[in-house]
């Protein structure tokens, strides 16, 4: 890695001692030598361990659920289903007044993907939760289910999730949460040259090293203590304590170092039923996902579909441009209401254009509930711009690098959600890239400054 | 049929933090009769280093050594309210909150060594080194240590501090979309050159050239570590990454990672991280997120040197080589 510090060098006082040292990470050497503790480290004497019993279908109605048999295998201590859950329908961002409540911690009357939690069996061992767990008898009526985004979209599509009563998540703004700005149809109307083109992704996995779980120990005054690889200590334990209709006081959440995130250790799956199993039992629970669970239950990256259409000039300006992404938020909200939301704000890209109109819809579907992963709401969209930057580049016969100096934002250049740009440093990315890739560009791109004109 | 080589640009911005429902980080500075100082969060070190990057902003601020800063994070019954680690937001929300905690801690322990040393406050500077000096006369000093002494036993005062960051929420306007959906902003730019093999559709990367601006790199070392990582991340997503590889049919989701593919060793690509640093006004010492930029301008690179390479436009991730080979035999029957 080199510093180039000669750019920007007017704006930085290089009179600091701790900050912009190389220091060595502090828990490094116990990182490489085998000696940081997780969470799945601790051992409790009498720990139970939880396993679900998941759907086989993609959407099916839930007749009856016998548990008998499996309550009788050796080793089982404790069954549970929807009706034990004090308030089994939720929502992680009720918290911040995003609803409605659209999700159940264990399935009631309805199943809405497969693999979605209908039981949840207390153990001695991990072998006997499993084995229990494939004694339970579920009987569905299956219904039929929706995996495209287009379809569900389509009137008389499969309903998937009844608390939301359509296939998209409704905002404030209706069915899309929506970005206009300047005239986008006066704008297509001047242009040279218009392109559309459609970008879509599939899901993607977290593949943490370290899976997604909890061990939760009662401390024996009535408070619990979960050790958790959570992303998010508060976020989980206000989430938790709305489901098990307990007092925050009596909860209290340990972390620690967490063996690799990337947004999706912050869905509040695991804590909840891992306590409510505690409470129950007065025994420590433990609750880990298994490979396959990290990769086929916990939200993914989700789906995206984005169509973009622009308005070119010959020169290189781009004049206008409609965005219209579709985020695929598989069968409940999590948190993909706000990553549509912060597509809006996105898009389009870090270039300065006059006229743009962006429309970003949230989709249900019969598929894993997607949620936030690096780069959320943006990573996708990222992708379907840049490329589509290529085209228009190459549709006007101009060098893709320059076609990108022409349209980037500067200090002081409004942005489509009515932001002034304000530290920009496109410009000197993109000249710095020139040179360190053997891209020749004209003088006057390497003489551009993102600062702004006359400062 | 022959191996054919391409390259691809893309550049990108990237929000740091989000805005949804306002955003709120908490931290606590307190000395110990040591000389050490504690910070105390609730915040999530996911293993990118977050404990390091909050004790060295706490020393730079205080004045100490970052050896003498001991961070106690994730903890809801002793550390303060952390909205959690995502978002591009840990370094920027919780490095904000240390920092005044850490000013706050700073001015009571110039306020003891002031006492000490019979001197005004105003007087008074740090070393770096642990010792607090009397400005223009160095040898009248006193070591933090006995600061700490004296606060704690003589003085009986409590040298800690508050902090807090919070980004108010900002709701979107309906019909415009008007809203400030977050803070500062990191920039990349990514050259990716690539060998496509246009009988087997497979793809190597061959070199690819980072540039990021990430606003003040706090400690180089650890940027290097994550931008390094981010970029491969970014390769995988492009090529490999996929739990429903026939999206929308949900069949075939790898279940571990035999199944679910992801570039090993034999196939890194020759890697090269630039840094340019234009302080965030709003930043700590003027840092941004790097966190997930850092993963995304190598898709639309990858995906852009592809097409410049055999010709085919792949529009759907991931660009996997039966995606390749169908696009390359439609152009040929075309």
């Amino acid at each position: 890695m080199e510093l180039r510090k000669s750019y920007f060098a007017d704006q930085r006082k290089d009179d600091l001692h701790e900050i912009g040292q190389p220091r060595p990470r502090s828990d490094s050497p116990s990182h490489v030598t085998g000696k940081t503790a997780y969470f799945a480290d601790r051992n409790f004497p009498g720990m139970l361990h939880l396993k679900m019993v998941r759907s086989p279908h993609h959407h099916a109605r839930i007749r009856s659920i016998d548990t008998s048999e499996a309550e009788k295998h050796p080793g089982v201590v404790k069954v549970l289903t929807a009706k034990d859950v004090p308030h089994n329908v939720y929502t992680i961002l009720i918290l911040i007044q995003i609803g409605p409540e659209d999700e159940t911690v264990l399935a009631d009357s309805k199943v809405r993907w497969k693999g979605e939690a209908v039981v949840a069996m207390l153990a001695e061992t991990e072998r006997a939760a499993q084995e229990a767990a494939a004694k339970v008898k579920v009987d569905y009526e299956v219904l039929p289910a929706v995996f495209d985004m287009e379809e569900a979209l389509k009137p008389g599509a499969p309903l998937v999730n009844e608390y939301h009563g359509q296939n998209h998540y409704l905002y404030d703004s209706g069915e899309c949460r929506k970005v206009r700005f300047g005239d986008v149809d006066a704008g297509f109307a001047g242009a040279d040259h218009i392109l559309e083109q459609t970008y879509q992704s599939s899901p993607i996995e977290h593949a943490p090293t370290e899976t997604t779980g909890c061990i939760v120990a009662p401390e024996g005054n009535d408070r619990f203590t979960c050790y958790t690889n959570t992303q998010a200590m508060f976020f989980t334990l206000d989430n938790a304590s709305i489901i098990l209709q307990m007092p925050g006081s009596k909860l209290h959440f340990v972390g620690g170092t967490v063996g690799g995130g990337f947004g999706g250790k912050v869905d509040v799956i695991v804590e909840p039923i891992a306590i409510l199993g505690a409470k129950l039992t007065g025994r420590p629970v433990s609750f880990i996902y298994s490979r396959e669970e990290e990769m086929q239950i916990s939200s993914p990256r989700a789906a995206e579909k984005v169509v973009i259409k622009d308005g070119v000039m010959k020169d290189g300006r781009i004049v206008a441009r409609k965005v219209t992404g579709y985020t695929d938020a598989g069968a409940y909200s999590r948190h993909s209401p706000y990553g549509a939301q912060k597509g809006a704000g996105h898009y389009p890209g870090p270039y300065t254009i006059p006229n743009v109109w962006i429309d970003t819809y949230c989709v249900y579907t019969n598929r894993t509930p997607s949620s936030a992963m690096r780069g959320f709401g943006v990573t996708i969209g990222d992708f379907a711009l840049e490329v589509q930057m290529d085209k228009l580049a190459r549709l006007i016969g101009m060098d893709p690098l320059e076609f990108r100096f022409i349209n980037a934002y500067r200090d002081g250049d409004m942005k489509a959600h009515r932001q002034p740009t304000e530290g920009a440093a496109l410009i000197e990315c993109m000249q710095e890239a020139s040179r360190a890739a053997n891209w020749p560009v004209a003088e006057k791109y390497l003489s551009m400054s993102s600062y702004a004109k006359g400062a | 049929m022959a191996i054919r080589r391409g390259r691809g640009v893309a550049a990108i911005n990237y929000p740091t933090g989000m805005n949804l429902g306002g955003d709120p980080t908490q931290a606590l500075v307190h000395s110990t009769p040591t000389g050490n100082f504690m910070v105390t969060l609730s915040s999530v070190d996911l293993g990118q280093g977050m404990k390091q990057i909050m004790a060295q902003i706490c020393a730079e601020t205080i004045g100490v050594p970052t050896d003498r800063v001991v961070v106690d994070t994730a903890d809801t019954d002793t550390g303060p309210h952390c909205m959690g680690t995502f978002a591009s937001r840990g370094t920027h929300r919780a490095g904000n909150a240390v920092i005044q905690a850490a000013r706050e801690a700073r001015q009571v322990m110039l306020e003891v060594a002031a006492e000490e040393l019979e001197v005004n406050t105003s007087d008074l500077e740090t070393d770096g080194q642990g010792n607090i000096l009397v400005k223009g006369a160095p040898q009248r000093s006193i070591s933090i240590f006995d600061v700490a002494l004296s606060a704690h036993f003589k003085r009986g005062r409590s040298i800690s501090g508050r902090g807090m960051f919070l980004i108010p929420r900002s709701y979107p306007e309906k019909e415009t979309g008007a809203m400030k959906p977050s803070t500062c902003y990191a920039h990349a730019c990514t050259v990716a050159e690539v060998e496509v093999d246009d009988e087997t559709g497979e793809v190597t990367v061959l070199t690819v050239k980072n540039v990021f601006e990430i606003g003040r790199a706090l400690n180089p070392k650890m940027v290097e570590q994550q931008l390094v990582g981010g970029s491969w991340m970014g390769i995988s997503h492009a090529l490999y990454e996929a739990t429903e590889p026939y999206y929308p049919n949900r069949d075939h989701g790898g279940t571990d990672f035999n199944q679910y593919l992801m570039p090993g060793p034999g196939d890194l690509a020759q890697t090269e991280i630039i840094v340019l640093e234009r302080p965030s006004a709003d930043g700590p010492y003027g840092a941004k997120g790097p966190g997930e930029m850092c993963a995304n301008p190598q898709i639309p690179a990858v995906a852009n040197a592809v097409f410049d390479a055999v010709g085919v436009r792949i529009d759907t991730l991931p660009i996997t080589p039966e995606r390749i080979l169908r696009a390359l035999k439609a152009q040929a029957s075309n």
